[in-house]
């Protein structure tokens, strides 16, 4: 186990380097620079000021040697500083936008989970059934409808003509004289909106995951066995075959955890939610070299994390894959 | 079944309970009703930006959020009063000698930073010496570096000696924000504290910035020019434009720009027009479409004006922005002093259009709808950058109508930094639809002067008349007006003619301001350049600034 262990996080670090050098390489094939955003179409420019913003940044130098440097940096854990007009620390920008981005990713999937499951139950259940059908044809809608659209429909509805929710943003004036339990009453309040909106989008592909792996346990034996007992409905379905269904679904959840720091750029830009979708997409549209390497770090660190717990966490509930 | 039915009820409840609530946190104090509308001190301007500002040193930042929360923040030596006129900002009064090479500024000596230290003569060194130093990452240091010789006479005098006579030079010392040397002397400047916590001498000053959320600048009770009336402004950043109105509908944003269409069709509710005042402006800003002059047949000044002719203006201002512009004839705004409304049209005139095609060879000699000359046909592309539908629309109606005469137009949408860097900074197009700001100053020498013809260089088109680079060199060394009125005049009048681009028009600005706002005069600079003489009469004031 220890050596199946040590291999698997030995090959993490060659991987890691790959994934830089292919981010590397691709964000610098795309036309433009980061300086553009000063120096293009502006009246004011000369040559020289565009030299100088170039050499200000490395820019000048070698693509290797500006890989080679940005590496150096990273082992000291140094995103390196924004190259955008703000210059702030990579890593300052990203942190002060991940608690709001995971909070929001960990309430919507906390949302799916606890309805597509019991959608998916029900209608593997009462397969061909009028809930069934309904089910099916509710999830679609939520999968179908544009996102953007029915959030705008919604805000327009509940923030502006009844007045009910917050339209935009995460907090209200006066948010810092609250006590605490106001204040998370008002971020609620706030993020009722985007998080339901973007969990009513996600409902089918769970709900119909869950559905057929429910369909294919209930035509097991053991169910079988376990009706033949005796024993009531209930326990059968909750007890006997949602537990087993369950598991695949739980493979899911571990591979969620890279998606925790990803935003929507479009919820965000519609809620004014100052998260990280936006930060990275703004980041890609100026061509802001360190903070999309940043942004693509975090995102590899995290994936190859989430695969690793996920081999472990195979390799111990399956000793063939533990042997080979 | 059971437990899940509960299970549902208690997410269903639990999300009624929230939705339900009604906001019971808002800011909004109850004034006493006296119906007076005498200037009051008081109540906050919630503004809107779709952008959040990245860097409030203004020399280090190129985006126009950082730049309008700035401009709220600092002063420049010199600025433009409502009519555009040069008035005196930081500096009180100023002397043009020698020719116009030499500027020297009296400051004023009653101004204090916002923390309290004295601004002086010391200050505005700096800050040049700032600009021009080649490690400030700044794109704006050009005009600076023109300056041969600076000196400091005493503390609040200080001149500025020129090579040349260059006439934007005096407005060059209006846009260079002053910043405070007690504070930045010694320090990086890309890494100082003010870069997110700016200190300056303007009628507002800085309180909070919550990033991508909001900035809060508060009133400045030391300002020199008068202590403005509201207490402070609150600068939403909201990206998206539909948030942007339905905040505003609700009544949580005081001022926006609106889009023709919101002007129009979504505004015009008498209960709208009872919480907010509309306002309608031209714009400082035109749209054009500019031809690749290096490339036949748009090498031939002919061949652009049988297009001028071809395309409807009018019809590119009712369609893309539903009437709300007005034709553009050159590169000024119609109304200003530089603004020639002499120079030769091209009213829509299909015929004529065709008469020019067909007198340089081009006539549909096939018989498909396209014209041609020696078997090839008259086609061409229109490049235009993603993400501007106002652009989009206008190359359809282009294309409509060149297709009417016989010429056969592509569109290409192309994302902005690679339309830039592969389209038009190396001359690989036909023609493009772009638009300019309109400066306030006339000073066209990097657009329109041969030397700027170059790869990378603004005058991408490729335009080189020997006429118009005498009247650029010597618009910008002339200091008397009605000279150099001349100038730019004649300029008008040749680009009429040659028509290097087809101006196409200037869009309105439509901004709304909440009508509890008093004191706002439209003038051709717009309205938000008397913010601080702004009040709202204390029985309609709304807001208070929690310290």
């Amino acid at each position: 186990m220890l050596k199946y262990l040590l291999k698997r996080i030995g090959l993490l670090v060659p991987t890691f380097i790959g994934i830089t050098i292919v981010c590397f390489a691709v964000i610098h094939l795309a036309p433009g620079e980061p300086t553009d955003m000063q120096t293009e179409l502006n009246p004011n420019i000369t040559p020289e000021a565009i030299e100088q913003l170039k050499h200000h940044y490395g820019l000048d130098k070698p693509l290797t040697v500006q890989y080679f440097v940005w590496m150096k940096n990273l082992a000291k854990l140094d995103f390196g500083r924004s190259i955008s007009s703000d210059a702030r620390p990579v890593w300052e920008k990203i942190k002060e936008r991940m608690p709001i981005t995971i909070y929001i990713n960990i309430s919507s999937m906390i949302i799916i989970f606890i309805v597509a499951i019991p959608l998916g139950v029900i209608s593997a259940v009462r397969r061909g059934s009028i809930t069934d059908r309904s089910i099916t044809v509710f999830v679609f809608i939520g999968f179908s409808i544009p996102g953007f659209w029915l959030a705008l429909i919604c805000m327009d509805f509940l923030g502006v003509r009844l007045g009910l929710l917050p339209i935009s943003g995460i907090h209200s004036p006066g948010y810092e004289q609250m006590n605490f339990l106001a204040r998370v009453w008002d971020i609620t309040r706030h993020l009722t909106l985007p998080v339901v909106i973007s969990a009513f989008g996600a409902l089918a592909g769970l709900s119909r995951y869950m559905r057929s792996s429910m369909l294919e346990i209930i035509r097991q034996d053991y169910i079988l066995t376990a009706r033949a007992k005796g024993l009531s409905e209930r326990t059968v379905i909750y007890k006997h075959a949602m537990r087993n269904a369950l598991l695949p679904v739980i493979t899911i959840l571990g591979l969620s955890i890279p998606g925790l720091i990803g935003g929507s750029v479009i919820f965000e830009s519609i809620f004014s939610i100052p998260g990280l979708g936006k930060l990275f997409y703004d980041g890609i549209m100026m061509r802001d070299y360190n903070l999309i390497m940043g942004s693509l770090t975090i995102g590899a660190v995290l994936t190859l994390l989430g695969n690793l717990i996920a081999d472990i966490a195979y390799s111990m509930a399956d000793p063939r894959i533990r042997a080979s | 079944m059971e437990l899940l039915r509960k299970l549902i009820a208690l997410i269903f409840i639990s999300c009624l309970i929230v939705a339900c609530s009604r906001d019971n946190h808002k800011e909004v104090v109850p004034v006493e009703q006296t119906g007076e509308t005498q200037p009051a001190y008081g109540d906050i301007l919630v503004d809107s930006s779709i952008g959040d500002a990245s860097n409030l040193i203004p020399m280090l930042a190129s985006d126009s959020a950082s730049h309008e929360v700035a401009g709220f923040v600092y002063n420049g030596l010199v600025k433009y009063d409502k009519d555009y006129n040069i008035v005196p900002d930081l500096a009180q009064s100023w002397d043009i000698e020698n020719d116009g090479k030499l500027l020297r500024f009296h400051l004023r000596k009653n101004v204090t930073w916002h923390d309290g230290e004295k601004f002086d003569a010391h200050d505005v060194m700096f800050t040049y010496k700032t600009i021009i130093d080649p490690k400030t990452p700044t794109a704006y240091a050009g005009k600076y570096k023109l300056v041969k010789q600076a000196r400091l006479i005493d503390d609040y005098t200080i001149e500025f000696t020129y090579d040349k006579p260059l006439a934007p030079a005096l407005i060059s010392w209006g846009s260079l924000q002053m910043l405070p040397e007690h504070l930045l002397q010694g320090k990086d400047i890309t890494t100082s504290a003010l870069t997110r916590m700016p200190v300056g001498t303007g009628p507002f000053k800085f309180k909070s910035w919550k990033t991508g959320a909001n900035i809060v600048l508060e009133t400045n009770e030391n300002y020199f020019d008068g202590k403005p009336y509201i207490l402070g402004i609150n600068y939403r950043i909201i990206p998206d434009q539909n948030t942007q109105f339905m905040e505003l509908k609700a009544g949580n944003i005081d001022i926006m720009g609106l889009s023709p269409l919101q002007y129009l069709r979504q505004t015009d509710q008498p209960g709208f027009q009872k919480m907010y005042a509309r306002y309608k402006y031209l714009a400082d800003g035109y749209t054009y479409l500019g031809f690749n002059l290096k490339r036949s047949p748009f090498d031939n000044y002919r061949i652009r004006q049988a297009m001028a002719y071809a395309i409807d203006k009018e019809e590119i201002i009712k369609g893309v922005l539903l009437g709300l512009g007005e034709e553009a004839t050159g590169p000024y705004k119609p109304g200003t002093p530089w603004y020639n409304p002499g120079v030769a049209r091209y009213p829509y005139d299909p015929q004529k259009a065709l008469s020019i095609l067909k007198e340089f060879g081009y006539d549909d000699h096939d018989g498909d709808g396209i014209v041609d000359k020696n078997g090839k046909p008259f086609s061409f592309s229109i490049i235009t950058n993603q993400g501007n539908p106002l652009r989009e629309k206008t190359a359809q109606i282009i294309q409509q109508r060149l297709k009417i005469v016989g010429i056969e137009v592509k569109i290409r949408i192309i994302e902005w930094t690679v339309f830039l860097k592969e389209y038009v900074d190396r001359g690989n197009f036909d023609a493009v639809i772009l638009g300019w700001n309109i400066l306030q100053d006339p000073d066209l020498y990097n657009v329109w002067h041969s030397s700027n013809a170059v790869k990378g260089g603004l005058n991408f088109v490729g335009y080189k008349d020997p006429e118009v680079d005498d009247l650029l060199e010597k618009g910008r060394h002339t200091f008397d007006f009605d000279q150099r009125r001349k100038c730019y005049f004649r300029i008008q009048e040749i680009m009429a003619d040659q028509q290097p681009y087809v101006f196409l028009y200037v869009p309105y600005s439509l901004p709304v301001v909440s009508a509890r706002f008093k004191g706002i005069k439209p003038a051709p600079a717009g309205i938000t350049y008397n913010l601080e003489k702004w009040y709202v009469p204390l029985h309609l004031q709304k807001y208070q600034l929690i310290p």
